[in-house]
């Protein structure tokens, strides 16, 4: 290697930023939407699931971005299961230890980030093939569109299904009043499925490239 | 036995892993394309989750829970390993999926080679996992409650995927707007279903 790369160059950049729309892991790449659908109902728990699928990913792509040239191929992905388990395992026990409430609500997702597919899909992808650096930078980058994407269904879900976000009354009471009901279907776990399809709808419509023929 | 029956349904048609619990949906997904593969895979996750379930149960109740190695020795009345269940569940069903895969190659190679890539690839299959860790948190009483769930929660799966793969099938065949055509129709087609299958709610028997 003749030159040192810039911590943050265009390229590095490049990878931090696409995941949050071309390339969103969700809407794009169609992963990880297993654990993803189900803790929408309420923005608090859908952030705090961002923030530990973010974080799972952007620590196991660094770690196995580091033992890269270690692994045999052969069990690799045994390697992959079990670092991210125990990743995931460190999650769960912190959750419990200062969100309790929050972690009840998510029950089993949070075991469910192991077998999540993005995580895998990124360590296959991306960590097998690249420095540190980058990597974690690619973790961080797909995690982000991940919660994006779990905050903006989490709000649709949470405004018109219980008229608040994040806990504050944001629809008056005054509508109440006028006889304004809050959308009960907004909260049954179907609609998740309708609200992530409008939210490809929209993307798709945007950027044409991204339609299927 | 009327425990049994009633958990059996419920986790086909209630608690449905994919409509009601969103899991397994990679593969769901990507898998539904035609009503073949999509059987193969189904019955594939139907008797995997039927093997791993009953197996982690054990695991669960004689090794993972607080004071669960009592029948090694009183001493061990204390010790709570429940913080490795994650890791332990993950290992049985990767080890329960390669010995499947061995069993299924040498005694029936038909089946093997019309399963052909899907039977590893359940080994991250989120319906899975998280059929032993809804297991761990509902507390099933016996190891016949804890089957028939896994089975249950199988057929379920299968259900959904095989119904799906047919109504993708026709819709290739319907003029859907050109950016909703693809992933986007299929997330509102089983949103649909999904309502569909909540008028299941509260059967009990």
């Amino acid at each position: 290697m003749s030159e040192k790369e810039p911590l943050f160059s265009s390229k590095n950049m490049k990878l931090l930023t696409n995941p949050l729309n071309e390339n969103n892991p969700i809407t794009v790449q169609v992963l990880g939407i297993c654990s993803a659908l189900a803790v929408t109902v309420k923005v608090q728990p859908a952030f705090v699931m961002a923030l530990s699928v973010t974080a799972v990913m952007a620590f196991s792509n660094v770690i196995i971005s580091l033992l890269r040239n270690t692994i045999p191929t052969r069990i690799r992905i045994i390697v992959q299961l079990v670092i991210i388990a125990s990743l995931v395992i460190l999650v769960d026990q912190l959750l419990k230890a200062y969100v309790y409430d929050i972690s009840k609500q998510l029950s089993v997702f949070v075991g469910l980030i192991i077998t999540n597919c993005i995580i895998m899909g990124r360590l296959e992808a991306f960590a097998l093939g690249n420095k540190p650096w980058p990597s974690l930078l690619d973790g961080i980058g797909n995690g982000a569109g991940y919660g994006i994407i779990l905050v903006i269904i989490a709000v649709i879900r949470e405004l018109f299904g219980s008229g608040t976000i994040a806990g504050f009354q944001i629809i008056p009471q005054s509508f109440y009043d006028f006889g304004y009901v809050n959308n009960g279907l907004m909260i049954l776990p179907p609609m998740a499925l309708v609200v992530v399809g409008v939210i490809i709808w929209v993307q798709r419509a945007k950027n044409k490239d991204l339609q299927e023929s | 036995m009327q425990d049994i029956i009633n958990i059996f349904v419920k986790s086909i048609f209630i608690d449905n892993m994919v409509f009601a619990y969103f899991l397994g949906m990679c593969s769901y997904l990507a898998v539904s394309k035609t009503v073949k593969t999509s059987v193969g895979l189904g019955l594939a996750v139907v008797f995997v989750l039927g093997i791993t379930v009953p197996v982690d149960y054990l695991l669960n109740q004689y090794v993972l829970k607080p004071g669960a190695m009592t029948w090694l020795s009183a001493d061990l009345a204390d010790v709570d390993l429940s913080f490795l269940s994650f890791i332990m569940f993950i290992a049985v069903i990767a080890s329960m999926v390669q010995l499947v895969e061995m069993i299924v190659e040498k005694f029936t190679p038909a089946l093997y080679s019309s399963l052909g890539i899907f039977l590893p690839l359940i080994a991250v299959n989120c319906a899975i996992l998280g059929g032993s860790l809804f297991m761990q948190e509902r507390e099933y009483a016996s190891i016949g409650q804890a089957t028939s769930f896994g089975l249950g929660s199988g057929i379920g799966w299968f259900l959904a995927i095989v119904g799906i793969a047919a109504i993708r099938e026709k819709l290739t065949y319907s003029k859907v707007p050109a950016p909703l055509r693809g992933l986007g129709i299929t997330f509102i087609v089983t949103g649909l279903m999904g309502i569909a299958f909540m008028s299941f709610m509260g059967i009990k028997l």
